[in-house]
């Protein structure tokens, strides 16, 4: 049985594509096959993110206006064999894909693919609504900041509109120092005023910025705090059981380390 | 005195972690219902209907809104009275 997941937020840069990309990686590591989705027309980058942007062929556009079918345009990763990228154009808008279309190719996906992640564009517009409209469930990704949540807020409110009630939460780019210190919020603070289910914390994280400038999604680096996050949700995803992590704490020689400048 | 003691505890203030709750939950409560300023208004006048019935109320000085008290949300109104209705 697939499953068709759309990854959105509302606000922009909260870290959509990073999870989609993280999650594919993920869910292909445990030799699930699986297409990522790029819907973001105009503004792709799934692909950099992927370390695949030199073998594009044709794109979303190409297929959903029937010039090519599905297969000719999916580009395998080269690392991980089941999982395949199909890009969007980087010159179209969000204009030249509608929501049949995508019902339409995400059932066709279906046939083929047991995890079809469709990476969403910001904002509420067509984009989203296109976006959104073969899933069958959302994960909505937010940041603990004020305006990322209430956004986050108010895609939810869209979804229930358009009869996804299955939704899960990601909260993206936590600082544990901060929130020690009682200046950011925390996964419970979010879960609890946006009342919807977390199935993920993920850290801030540097390694999350040198992953990307390689192309190598960070869940394949086994050092680093947020990868470790990102496979913890692959998990839960798959249907394990797995607890939340703890962070790392401000502690008394953590602090020391750093005026010492180790780490 | 007492508030240096508290600031060496750390406890002077609200921390913005809280703030930054409260002022969500209340946004949340706005956007959700997306409360009107038409509905607002309609609202404000059965209200005066019916509190008019027993009191009589200075209008114009009426204010409805929606307000934060640490961890709820409430409808608050601010009726000015001016003085009781007798039988
Ligand atoms: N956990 C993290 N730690 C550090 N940096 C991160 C993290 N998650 C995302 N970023 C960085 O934040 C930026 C935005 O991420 P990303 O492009 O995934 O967001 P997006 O929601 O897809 O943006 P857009 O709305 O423009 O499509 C990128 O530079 C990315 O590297
Ligand atoms: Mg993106």
């Amino acid at each position: 049985m697939s499953e068709v997941i759309v990854i959105t937020s509302g606000k922009g840069g909260v870290g959509k594509t990073t999870t989609t990309a993280n999650l594919g990686v993920g869910l292909a590591m445990r030799d699930k096959r699986v297409v990522l989705v790029d819907t973001d027309t105009g503004l792709r980058n799934l692909d950099l993110l992927l370390g695949l942007e030199n073998r594009i062929m044709y794109d979303l556009i190409d297929v959903t206006e029937g010039r090519v079918p599905y297969k000719k345009a999916l580009v395998r990763h080269k690392k991980y064999e089941t999982l395949f990228l199909l890009p969007t154009s980087q010159v179209k808008d969000k204009s030249a894909v509608n929501p049949e279309q995508l019902v339409k190719l995400c059932d066709e996906l279906r046939k083929e693919f047991d995890y079809i992640l469709i990476d969403c564009p910001a904002g509420i517009e067509q984009g989203f609504q296109t976006a959104i409209a073969g899933a069958d469930c959302a994960i909505v990704v937010t940041m603990p900041e004020i305006s990322a949540v209430r956004d986050a807020d108010k895609i939810i409110g869209e979804l229930n509109r358009a009869d996804k009630d299955s939704i899960k939460l990601i909260v993206n780019r936590i600082r544990p120092q901060m929130v020690e210190k009682g200046d950011m919020l925390d996964m419970d603070d979010i879960n609890d005023i946006l009342s919807i289910d977390c199935i993920g914390q993920v850290p801030d994280d540097e390694k999350v910025v040198t992953s990307t400038n390689r192309g190598e999604p960070v869940i394949a680096m086994n050092d680093s705090l947020a990868g470790q996050a990102y496979r913890n949700i692959v998990g839960r995803i798959c249907g394990e059981k797995i607890p939340f992590m703890d962070f790392p704490k401000d502690t008394f020689f953590t602090r020391l380390k750093r005026v010492f400048g180790i780490q | 005195m007492l508030e240096a003691l508290m600031k060496i505890f750390g406890k002077e203030k609200k921390s913005s972690r809280e703030i930054a709750r409260n002022r969500l939950k209340v946004v949340l409560v706005h956007d959700r219902a997306s409360i009107s300023p038409e509905v607002l208004d309609n609202m404000k006048d059965e209200i005066i209907k019916v509190v008019s019935k027993y009191v009589v109320i200075n209008k114009n000085d009426m204010e409805i809104s929606l307000a934060n008290d640490d961890d709820s949300v409430a409808l608050v109104a601010n009726i000015p009275v001016s003085r009781m209705k007798h039988g």
